[in-house]
């Protein structure tokens, strides 16, 4: 990141911080899709930069949001340790394939599952 | 079981892939395939996504990618917005909060079509450039 610093950025900080937690909680996702864009447009960082201190900072928000989500009695263990530990492979195999394929058909392509799964969910 | 698995393996391939995080696959894919309420596959979700997130960041840290001091300030912030959240969502009926998500995975889908188009631009931008260079006159 550039050495200047924005002026309020301990302001910043703190405003994405909260609302990556609220979304987080609210939605049971890790909060990327608020903190990303947040950090390019009031931090000055750059898309690489921005997503992997992204995924950073989601390793405490999303294991804070579960802590409190297990106090209301909601988490199913086994269930996150047979979705999770899959997951860790699938990203390995992920972001292997991701040098190797063309991944703007694949993004549009997975934009309409996204769109599908919506449909699915609210239709059920 | 071995339907979670493979939402597991499937998820964790698209965020390697796109970049686009676990949990806007756990959550429909627990619902889904596996009859979790929307609550249990939120809660479940954010469980799940924590060793992908680390395994994931320790990963991009060691390329040097990660502002260490703003990743930890932001985790550490988010704690009072994470505790509302899920105060907030438990105070919401299932349904709502389901179509409240389904909207949230339609903004992502409608982020990853912007990105998607937006690098086309440029690099179909980067190719007419490339060719409006005097070097290319040369040959």
């Amino acid at each position: 990141m550039s050495a200047e610093r924005p002026p309020w950025r301990p302001g910043k900080l703190v405003a994405i911080g909260t609302l990556a937690g609220l979304f987080s909680g609210l939605f049971g996702v890790g909060g990327g899709s608020v903190i990303v864009p947040l950090l390019i447009l009031w931090l000055g960082y750059e898309e690489r930069g921005a997503t992997a201190t992204s995924l950073a900072a989601i390793v405490f928000i999303a294991a804070f949001a579960a802590a409190v989500q297990g106090l209301y009695g909601n988490v199913n263990l086994l269930d996150a340790a047979l979705v999770g530990i899959p997951a860790i492979g699938g990203v390995l195999i992920g972001t292997w394939l991701q040098q190797r394929l063309p991944t703007g058909s694949i993004a549009l392509l997975f934009a309409l599952v996204l769109v599908a799964s919506a449909v699915e969910l609210v239709l059920r | 079981m071995i339907g979670a698995i493979a939402i597991g393996l499937a998820a964790g391939i698209v965020a390697g892939l796109l970049g686009v995080g676990g949990g806007v696959l756990f959550v429909p894919g627990l619902v889904i395939f596996l009859g979790l309420d929307q609550h249990q596959a939120e809660a479940t979700s954010l469980l799940a996504i924590v060793p992908v997130a680390l395994v994931g960041s320790y990963r991009q840290d060691r390329y040097g990618n990660v502002h260490r001091a703003d990743a930890l300030a932001l985790g550490l912030l988010s704690i009072v917005g994470a505790a509302a959240g899920v105060a907030l969502a438990n105070e919401l009926s299932g349904s709502v909060l389901r179509d409240a998500f389904a909207g949230l995975m339609l903004v992502v889908a409608a982020q990853l079509v912007d990105r998607t188009l937006r690098a086309r631009r440029a690099a179909a931008a980067a190719r007419a450039g490339a060719r409006a260079t005097p070097e290319d006159h040369l040959d």
